[in-house]
């Protein structure tokens, strides 16, 4: 399969710098965590992403973000990608982060696309598990 | 030591260099260019010495009458020509094809392509080390039944099947026995004056030959007839028409007859480095070996790393060239069918990667390989949901998951 070389490069660092690129987790218990897990291993990919929040205003702000995923090359790359969009966004605002942006951003192909929609389905599982601690 | 290292040999081989010099000299205008088919001049009789020649290594490899071999473009026409052939010509005796599960997609195709036109075929079960036995297929025998079509040696997981049982038991009854031995020439003994089979498919792309080159063994005793699948000249003895391609053929000919000179340095040497490679990968924690452990061929070796996705391996291992039953690195991405049809998780079929290790693998490379794994798969470990809840003591299949 012939990935763009963006996918080899985020999937590379990735692999290769895990804490730098925020590979990692917190304890979904506590009360500033948001956890979205999606996928199933018998599809071949599992996501966990994990959100930490900040009240701000009248909002709440992503302050940062930890992930790991069981899955291919791209799957990797994608919630990789996703963390770079969501650091310092409000929930509204990560809430419209879209599967073709994280698609776009790494040139995905089309037979990958569902990874990038994995991505999503993750950003809104982990922000409704963080509101239903609210 | 020269990057990436090809550790990929069940799916090809590189030419055998003493194959290529052979090759060349049945070109060009100097070379022996000539139509095997042309009676009319000395340019068609020396090509026809020439794929005659070869004809008779081939022979000399399996142990057959050089008659009884036919020409193909692959084992991939030669398993169509042999099910679809024989099945066809033979209707009138019965409709019923016994297969396995984890055949070749040549086979199974051929074999969906006659239940289309009326035939029922048995997909046989393997047992979980990959085994079809004698008695599987002696149960699944009907009164309809008029052919069997086997590999000797799976292209997955390297296991042997016991063409030798098998063949007694169709030969009793008056089936025909096709076996698919694309993988085994040249790493199995193959003796056709003893078996009781009656075709055989060959490649010359896995044995140190060129691509694009087959052959059908069709036994004459006792004689088994085939409706010929292209039509042309009627080359072949009717068989397969199309002229033949003399560089092709000389090449399977002499792959074939350096398979028959080297095939027992050749076994003792690979399988030392099989048995380092997975002596250097065993100890580590959740990993499988997929197929049986004693029945099968020297070059195989198909394991599954548990919690790590087979492509994302393979991309983290971008130094060797090997293969995964991943569905990601699939066209048609379902995970592999031969490890399911072992009864293997979902999960382990997409965490394995296939090592095909050949004549040119050295010492050196396997080491390289080991280390390289190890690594690698340590790495994705660490970036693996799966791992921490398998640490954490997690019964990964009472966890709800939600599938897109």
């Amino acid at each position: 399969m012939a990935y763009s070389k963006k996918v080899i490069d985020k999937f590379e660092n990735t692999l290769n710098e895990p804490e730098k690129n925020s590979v990692g987790r917190w304890d979904p218990s506590d009360s500033d965590i948001g956890t979205g897990m999606v996928g199933a291993p018998a599809c071949g990919d599992v996501m966990r992403l994990q959100i930490k929040c900040e009240p701000m205003n009248n909002n709440h702000v992503i302050s940062d973000v930890k992930f790991k995923t069981y899955g291919c090359g791209s799957a990797i790359a994608s919630s990789s990608e996703l963390v770079d969009m969501l650091i310092g966004k409000t929930l509204e605002e990560a809430r419209e982060i879209k599967n073709k942006d994280i698609a776009k951003a790494l040139d995905l192909p089309p037979i990958k696309i569902h990874c990038s929609v994995l991505a999503e389905d993750s950003i809104h599982k982990a922000i409704e598990d963080y509101e239903s601690k609210l | 030591m020269k990057l990436p290292i090809y550790l990929d040999y069940a799916s090809t081989t590189p030419a055998d260099p003493r194959v290529v010099e052979k090759m060349k000299d049945c070109l060009s205008m100097e070379g022996n260019f000539g139509n095997p088919a042309s009676r009319s001049h000395a340019f068609g009789w020396k090509a026809e010495e020439a794929t005659e020649q070869a004809r008779q290594y081939v022979a000399d490899l399996v142990n057959c009458d050089p008659r009884e071999i036919v020409w193909t473009s692959g084992a991939t026409e030669s398993d169509n020509l042999a099910i679809k052939g024989s099945a066809r010509f033979n209707k009138s005796k019965g409709n019923h094809i016994i297969t396995s599960k984890i055949e070749h997609k040549a086979v199974l195709d051929s074999c969906r392509q006659l239940e289309t036109e009326g035939f029922e075929v048995t997909y046989l079960d393997p047992n979980n080390k990959g085994i079809i036995t004698p008695n599987m297929v002696s149960n699944a025998i009907t009164g309809e039944t008029i052919l069997v079509s086997l590999m000797h040696l799976n292209n997955e997981i390297g296991v042997i099947c016991d063409i030798e049982s098998i063949g007694n038991i169709t030969r009793e009854k008056g089936i025909i026995f096709h076996v698919d031995a694309a993988q085994s020439t040249g790493k199995l003994p193959i003796d056709l004056t003893s078996l009781n089979v009656d075709l055989m498919s060959f490649s010359a792309h896995k044995t140190y030959g060129p691509k694009g080159i087959g052959a059908l063994y069709a036994g004459r005793k006792p004689r088994v007839r085939l409706k010929a699948q292209i039509h042309g000249g009627g080359h072949e003895r009717g068989m397969r028409s199309g002229t033949l391609a003399t560089h092709q053929i000389v090449g399977m000919g002499e792959a074939f007859r350096i398979a028959k000179t080297d095939m027992e340095s050749d076994k003792q040497r690979i399988q030392s480095l099989r048995d380092r490679l997975w002596d250097g990968l065993k100890d580590m924690e959740e990993v499988y070996l997929n197929g049986d452990e004693e029945l099968r061929a020297a070059g195989f070796l198909n394991v599954s790393f548990n919690y790590v996705e087979g492509e994302s391996l393979i991309m983290a291992l971008k130094d060797i060239a090997v293969s995964s039953g991943s569905a990601c690195t699939s066209a048609s991405l379902e995970p592999s069918y031969v490890l399911r049809a072992l009864g293997l998780k979902d999960e382990l079929a997409h965490s394995s990667i296939r090592f095909g290790i050949g004549r040119f693998t050295n010492e050196e490379e396997v080491k390289y390989t080991i280390k390289l794994v190890r690594d690698s798969v340590e790495k994705l470990r660490k970036l693996s949901p799966l791992w921490d809840m398998y640490k954490d003591g997690v019964d990964l299949d009472s966890v709800e998951w939600m599938a897109t």
